[in-house]
């Protein structure tokens, strides 16, 4: 899950973890606001940033600066509800509902610092690097000697020496020891408690003073720890998401939707994405990712169908199902009853295989609908790729 | 011989009071499993489905001997179950449970290292020895046995692996979920390993997916140590960068995990690569047959 960058450093302040002055602003009298209460406090000027849930934000316009309060409600009117494209967002963009009102600050050295769990250790990585500012993964591909990673004990923590050596890597300076180390040890906690996946602060800051800042705040959560932190779940903004993810999130449906024209349905995350994959090898492009998981059930099926039906690009579905536990003679009366009750008029190709298969597909021709079932999944790929061509076509004619 | 289980399984069930792990404790003693009890912590003392149930993991290994459990307990109980089950030390903990955050698994992973379990899983449909034994939630009737190992992240998908040599009349050894979560307890490298000194085993097929880099990993182990033919397929070729694809440890993040790398990784190392998951078996007949004849 991911938040906005002032929700994440409404959770770092909490933490101790220092951050510029700043807060929310929805509509230009609050930026002007906010704004003039900082000028106020004595900012020399204030940073207005587009909250969205993507980087990449300064390039694409989502960052500016203003000098005065009326500045900044100027740069805020045209802000909200403006499309902000990066390269993060896809060519859609995001529009831009919440603004962040900050003060500027003189800064000195731009730093970089990121914690994640690294999956061949097992184990939560701290990342520092001197080469703030910049995209990371670049660094990491172009000099990877300018990252420093140190592994941490998940029974203990980020300890002094470590957070000494992060500190004394960075260059920072002896003076500033004692808050490197409260600052580089509260962002620990923060990632270790809330069931962080991802905690970035990309440019760390030093300024010409020797205070050190987040200026920025990446912090995204472990979907699967949501359970225990309710506080945390209710910072989901789901008008960042796509409305048809929400929708399937719901009933427990793994969906992504895709560009493509061919919707597919399959149980199983890495069969689902086989699925797709061979629909490329057919020539087609796959609409979407849909898992129903190991379990479907007939209501589950009718849930995805819905889903499926509601992208208008699908113009033609798969269903591709290897029954295990799930016996495929019960899954063919789900989509029958689905069919029926969404009224499909796509066409519908099934490859459906394992225990009971034969009972199954003599429900799917004593059905009365115009189901096409595949001898395999090649053959699958194929008649729907065939089937969505052929229904684009008579969409145009 | 297999690897991981066979006839000398003792199995209890973690969660057995549980509506999956009873159906699945019922559908694996019914595949041949011994099944001797389970553990539902407040209902010791009583029997279940004819199996007695137990309080603690210890004592259930006290009082039936087992040696493998399989945990069906709720993701926000199943990291503490799996660690309960280590320090009974169980030779082999398989984890179905789906969904355990992530920082409990590190955790869990940490204590696993000092410990003489084996953890299978999380988020895995488990193992299955054909004809001996199965521990898991795979469906036992489309298997049978022979040479044919398999290590997999994915379920349906080793399903679907399964049912294309069954009907061409290969079977197998032993089927590996390893699961598809992005801190699990045996790795491909680990699977391989044993399949590489189970004498019954003659090929090998590895199934991945993107995200983590333990296939690029356990393609320098095949190129270095592997004495037999391995035969691979990487899911989620066309997978957008940044989405998590209904496994949590499947995700393109920061431009590494792809599915491109992967190939690239064990094609290079003699792997011989499905392109699509329709010819998995027929891939497995066509490797078999080369080094028989050599």
């Amino acid at each position: 899950m991911k938040i906005h960058e002032y929700q994440a450093k409404e959770i770092l302040s909490k933490y101790g973890v220092t951050v510029p002055r700043g807060h929310v602003a929805e509509t230009g009298e609050e930026a002007e606001q906010t704004a003039r209460t900082l000028f106020e406090q004595g900012a020399k000027g204030v940073v207005v940033k587009a909250q969205i849930h993507a980087g990449g934000r300064g390039k694409g316009g989502g960052v500016k600066i203003a000098k005065s309060a009326e500045e900044a409600a100027k740069i805020a009117r045209q802000m909200l509800g403006m499309t902000l494209v990066t390269h993060q967002t896809g060519p859609e963009g995001r529009t831009v509902r919440r603004l962040l009102i900050e003060e500027t600050l003189p800064i000195d050295k731009e730093l970089y610092l990121g914690i994640l769990i690294d999956r061949s250790e097992a184990k939560p990585l701290f990342m520092a690097s001197a080469a703030g500012g910049m995209e990371i993964e670049q660094v990491a591909a172009e000099t990877p000697e300018k990252i420093l990673k140190q592994y941490i004990d998940p029974g203990m923590g980020l300890e002094p020496f470590q957070a000494r050596k992060i500190a004394f890597e960075l260059g920072l300076k002896p003076a500033q020891l004692s808050s490197a180390l409260e600052f580089l040890r509260s962002l620990y906690r923060v990632f270790a408690e809330s069931d962080a996946s991802l905690l970035e602060i990309n440019p760390f800051v030093s300024l010409s003073d020797g205070r050190l800042f987040a200026l920025d705040a990446k912090l995204n959560f472990d979907d699967n720890a949501m359970f225990r932190h309710p506080d945390l779940r209710a910072l989901r903004d789901t008008s960042e998401e796509d409305a048809l993810e929400v929708e399937a999130s719901k009933y427990s449906l793994n969906y992504i939707k895709l560009e493509g024209n061919v919707g597919c349905m399959v149980n199983g995350a890495g069969l689902a994405m086989a699925t797709m994959d061979i629909i490329k090898y057919a020539g087609g492009l796959p609409a979407n990712f849909l898992d129903v998981g190991g379990g479907a059930n007939a209501e589950q099926v009718t849930h995805a169908f819905e889903i499926l039906l509601s992208d208008k690009n699908v113009k033609a579905v798969l269903i591709n199902i290897f029954g295990g536990i799930l016996r495929v003679d019960t899954l063919a009366r789900g989509v029958v009853e689905a069919a029926h009750k969404t009224h499909i008029q796509l066409p519908i190709v099934l490859r459906l295989e394992g225990t009971n298969v034969e009972a199954g597909r003599e429900i799917l021709r004593q059905s009365g609908l115009n189901f096409i079932v595949a001898e395999n999944m090649k053959d699958a790929a194929e008649r729907v790729v065939a089937a969505a061509r052929e229904s684009e076509l008579v969409a145009r004619s | 011989m297999a690897i991981l289980v066979d006839n000398n399984t003792r199995l209890i069930v973690q969660g057995l009071t549980g509506r999956e792990g009873t159906f699945h404790a019922k559908a694996c003693a019914e595949y041949g499993t011994r099944v001797v009890g389970g553990v539902t912590p407040g209902k010791g003392g009583s029997t279940h489905e004819g199996w007695p149930v137990f309080n603690t993991v210890q004592e259930a290994v006290d009082k039936t001997g087992a040696n493998t459990t399989v945990i069906f307990v709720p993701p926000a109980f199943a990291a503490d179950a799996i660690l309960e089950a280590a320090d009974a030390e169980l030779e082999l903990i398989v984890c179905i449970t789906e969904g355990i955050p992530t920082l409990d698994m590190v955790r869990a992973h940490e204590f696993l290292d000092n410990r003489r379990s084996r953890l299978i899983g999380p988020n895995c449909p488990g193992v299955i020895s054909p004809g001996k034994s199965k521990v898991g939630i795979m469906p036992g009737p489309i298997h049978r046995p022979g040479p044919v190992g398999i290590v997999s992240r994915s379920g349906t998908l080793t399903y679907e692996a399964v049912y294309q040599l069954t009907t061409r009349g290969l079977g197998q050894s032993t089927a590996v979920g390893i699961g598809g979560d992005p801190i699990i307890g045996t790795s491909f490298v680990d699977a391989l390993d044993l399949f590489n000194r189970d004498p019954e085993t003659e090929a090998v097929i590895m199934i991945g997916e993107i995200g983590g880099n333990a296939e690029e990993t356990a393609a320098a182990f095949v190129k270095a140590r592997m004495r037999k033919p391995v035969v691979g397929f990487i899911a989620g070729q066309t997978a957008p960068p940044g989405r998590r694809m209904g496994h949590a440890g499947a995700i393109i993040s920061g431009g590494k995990g792809t599915a491109a790398e992967k190939i690239q990784a064990m094609e290079a190392s003699g792997i011989r690569m499905a392109k699509s998951p329709a010819v998995i078996g027929q891939t497995v007949i066509e490797v078999l047959r080369i080094p028989a004849r050599a």
